[in-house]
């Protein structure tokens, strides 16, 4: 008697369950970013409009962006492709689809055109790096310097490098990407031969002897929320970071902290679909509406910064909760992108594995 | 008695049914036996399927290199017939059939994978096969050899080809070679990389001093406090031994952060040594971001693997031990060298090798306080499996640190005795 009713009760229960996952979501749609601020900022911008639309449709986020390049090659390695859609850096995007591990873009065919109608190839532009690549913001790596530790603010690049004009440590990332391109324009080398310089081994020398100078004041950092935290506490007078975390910082954080905008790295932040990837049909339509010229100009409310798509820029507005005009904060307004510097992504992909191991050996030495 | 036993021959003894005893006690024997394998079937399996067989694959991939072979399958067979002493160019149809193996490789998107593969060995091989590839699609007619030459001059480079050649075979040393900072040079003999490259060797060394240092001084701690809690009143010691074992069931993390908290240059205590007037602000201690952050941070972290077997041992040394040493005239210091010290053996060896091995493979800590000077080699390990995708690198190098321990392991073996080890 008991026992039947208990199976009654387990089977209503199951019924019941079954009949409000179904109700509640025909298809989950899990979705692969850097979590934090970031996939936040997508969740605002993107997601949430995105759901409200499309009411049979549930994203999820999943903060596993650092090591997606990694994972994305054991999926393939073991042919259970789990992911449907990946928000990766351009570089890693470049390497994945060399592999083959991720699908070629027909961008005309499945992304919006601008408002305009200027085609979706031409309105990203040179920012289609990589043929399997749709990229969302532009971001930068960039400086941020503690306003009351430092005597003279630093206004250049080769202030970094000057431990006479502003003592202390700095924070730079423990990577040669970008680190040996700004000790050669630290040196003078001209800043649109700095590739050139780089390709001849008196060029590295040169690159790791102007870092020498700076080695014993300097704090290698790996994660991006490292730098503010060392600026927070007064560990580092100045360091790199990526300029949506200074900007969080100075304007949310409130730290006497400013930036300096001086050859800042651009770089690129953007989606990649991983071969074999589930729920394609979905990916697709979802792709389209986030990456539309509005879709994109919202995320600069939430996070600084700045959308891939030129006809993104005039309809970014105000910061959602902090009201101040995002613009300016952009890595890409003009008078934050007097010098900026755009990562060779196929030089690097060539001497990313020799500089690495010879970075790696010049720090331990 | 002997002579009566000689000569009645022993009846052979018999169960209830017959059976002789020896035959039944075997069957009895073999159905435990196999009872006994059943039930540790699964768990065998488990740790076949899950742990034994994805470990071999991943040390496997040490010196696999089939990728280039399965691309290139027109080039290599034909490759092997090259004589790269001639000091000339593989002929005519070694670069068509290159031609070929590159407009295949571009259709299945395998071709700058191979690219990839040459690239650890040379710069500049990613993009000779990228571009290469774009270029060779539009290739109708020979000749080859200057077409390709045209497109890049590298391929008219011997190097290249003899570079090629040596990494075409399935199976490949290079990994191993670069794990122990040796290269093959440009003539395909064994030399050391130049000394701006070398990097595993000096790493290696430094993780084995770190993890041997860490190790010591979680016995100097453990051992003192493991001798309190197994000599005082239940109800205390129960007491501090949650104490010992709270930060064990702290995140990781956690620990890692509070330590850079209180070392870090404007932290605790260098802010409370500046108060009671021991340094001067200008002199504040780098206890963090070098070795010194990296081994205070994992001591703290692994003292409780210490503290846990030396306190299952002690508790079961009769105190009478040491009265009795005492009371037959020996000093409180030969009593405990001679007496408690040697009965603490079993847990010293435990607790040590422990800590030890479990400080040679951490690398989360080293690499959020490591700095520069304390970077173990388990952080190159997980740069080059999720950063670089040089798997083939990670697994040479965890290789070289899995003989390492085994090494390790036995001569702990010889000196120590396995036998004479106690976890608990």
């Amino acid at each position: 008697m008991i026992r039947r009713k208990t199976l009654v009760a387990v089977t209503a229960a199951g019924a019941l369950c079954a009949a409000v996952a179904f109700a509640q979501s025909e298809l989950e749609l899990v979705i692969v970013s850097w979590g934090g601020a970031y996939t936040a900022s997508q969740q605002q911008a993107y997601h949430e409009p995105y759901m409200a639309a499309n009411p049979h449709i549930r994203i999820i986020n999943d903060d596993s962006s650092a090591g997606a390049v990694a994972k994305i090659r054991a999926m393939n390695e073991t042919g259970k492709v789990t992911w449907p859609l990946v928000d990766v850096v351009a570089s890693d995007a470049i390497r994945l689809c060399d592999e083959g591990l991720i699908e070629p873009i027909d961008h005309d065919a499945i992304l919006a055109p601008a408002p305009d109608g200027t085609p979706a190839s031409e309105d990203f532009g040179d920012m289609i790096v990589s043929e399997c690549y749709i990229p969302q913001i532009v971001y930068s790596t960039t400086f941020g310097y503690r306003t009351d530790l430092v005597k003279v603010p630093p206004t250049t690049i080769k202030d970094v490098f000057d431990l006479q004009k502003i003592p202390g440590k700095r924070a730079l990332e423990k990577r040669p990407i970008g680190n040996l391109e700004w000790a050669l324009i630290a040196d003078g080398v001209d800043p649109d031969t700095v590739y050139d310089v780089l390709e001849t081994e008196a060029g590295i020398k040169r690159a790791f002897a102007k870092l020498d100078t700076i080695k014993d004041q300097v704090v290698w950092w790996t994660q991006g929320a490292q730098t503010p935290q060392l600026l927070a506490d007064g560990e580092v007078v100045m360091g790199s970071t990526y300029n949506g975390r200074l900007f969080s910082l100075i304007e949310e954080k409130k730290q006497p902290v400013a930036m300096m905008w001086d050859w800042q790295v651009f770089d690129l932040d953007g989606w990649v679909i991983p071969k074999g990837a589930p729920h394609r049909k979905a990916v697709l339509e979802y792709l389209r509406f986030a990456t539309d010229s509005q879709r994109l100009a919202d995320q600069a409310k939430y996070i600084s910064y700045g959308p891939a798509r030129a006809s993104s820029a005039p309809l970014v507005g105000k910061h959602a909760t902090l009201g101040i005009e995002m613009a300016p904060h952009m890595p890409t307004a003009p008078v934050n992108a007097k010098n900026t510097l755009l990562f060779n992504y196929e030089w690097w992909a060539d001497h990313r594995d020799d500089l690495n191991q010879r970075f790696n050996a010049w720090l331990a030495s | 008695m002997q002579t009566a036993a000689t000569q009645v021959p022993p009846q052979p003894l018999t169960t209830a049914d017959g059976t002789p005893l020896k035959a039944s006690l075997a069957f009895a024997e073999r159905r435990n036996r196999r009872r006994a394998l059943l039930l540790v079937a699964p768990l065998f399996l488990f740790i076949l399927v899950f742990f034994l067989i994805p470990i071999g694959d991943m040390l496997f991939r040490s010196v696999e290199n089939r990728i280039v072979g399965e691309v290139l399958h027109r080039t290599v067979p034909l490759l092997a017939a090259w004589d790269e002493t001639s000091g000339e160019l593989p002929p005519e149809e070694v670069f068509r059939a290159l031609v070929d193996d590159f407009k295949e490789g571009r259709e299945a998107r395998t071709i700058v994978k191979v690219g990839r593969r040459m690239n650890y060995e040379k710069s500049g091989m990613t993009s000779l096969f990228r571009g290469t590839a774009r270029k060779a699609a539009r290739l109708e007619a020979g000749p080859y050899k200057q077409a390709l030459v045209k497109i890049n001059k590298k391929w008219g480079d011997i190097k290249t080809w003899k570079l090629l050649k040596r990494e075409s075979a399935p199976l490949t040393l290079s990994y191993y070679l670069a794990s122990v900072d040796f290269r093959f040079d440009d003539s395909g003999n064994v030399a050391r990389q130049p000394e701006d490259k070398q990097i595993y060797v000096q790493l290696f060394v430094r993780t084995l001093k770190l993890s041997g240092l860490i190790t010591i001084l979680c016995l100097t701690l453990g051992y003192p406090i493991s001798y309190l809690l197994a000599t005082l009143p239940t109800r205390t010691s129960n007491l501090l031994m949650i104490l010992v074992l709270l930060p064990f069931w702290t995140s990781l993390l956690v620990r890692t952060t509070a330590w850079i908290a209180l070392l870090q240059k404007e932290g605790v205590i260098n802010d409370t040594l500046i108060m009671i007037g021991l340094i001067s602000n200008d002199n504040r201690l780098s206890m963090i971001h070098n070795a010194t952050g990296t081994v205070i941070a994992m001591v703290h972290i692994l003292l409780p693997f210490m503290v846990l077997p030396l306190y299952s041992v002690m508790k079961n040394i009769p105190p009478s031990y040491v009265r009795a040493a005492r009371s037959l005239g020996a000093t409180p210091f030969t009593a405990f060298m001679r007496v408690y010290l040697p009965n603490t053996v079993p847990g010293i060896g435990a607790g040590a090798i422990l800590v030890f091995i479990i400080a040679i493979g951490y690398y989360i800590t080293p690499a959020l306080v490591g700095g520069v000077s304390g970077t173990l080699i388990s952080n190159l390990i997980a740069y080059h499996m999720s950063s670089s995708l040089n798997w083939g690198l990670a697994a040479a190098l965890g290789s070289v640190l899995l003989a390492l321990v085994l090494v390790l392991y036995l001569l702990y073996d010889k000196v120590v005795g396995i036998n004479n080890m106690k976890l608990s």
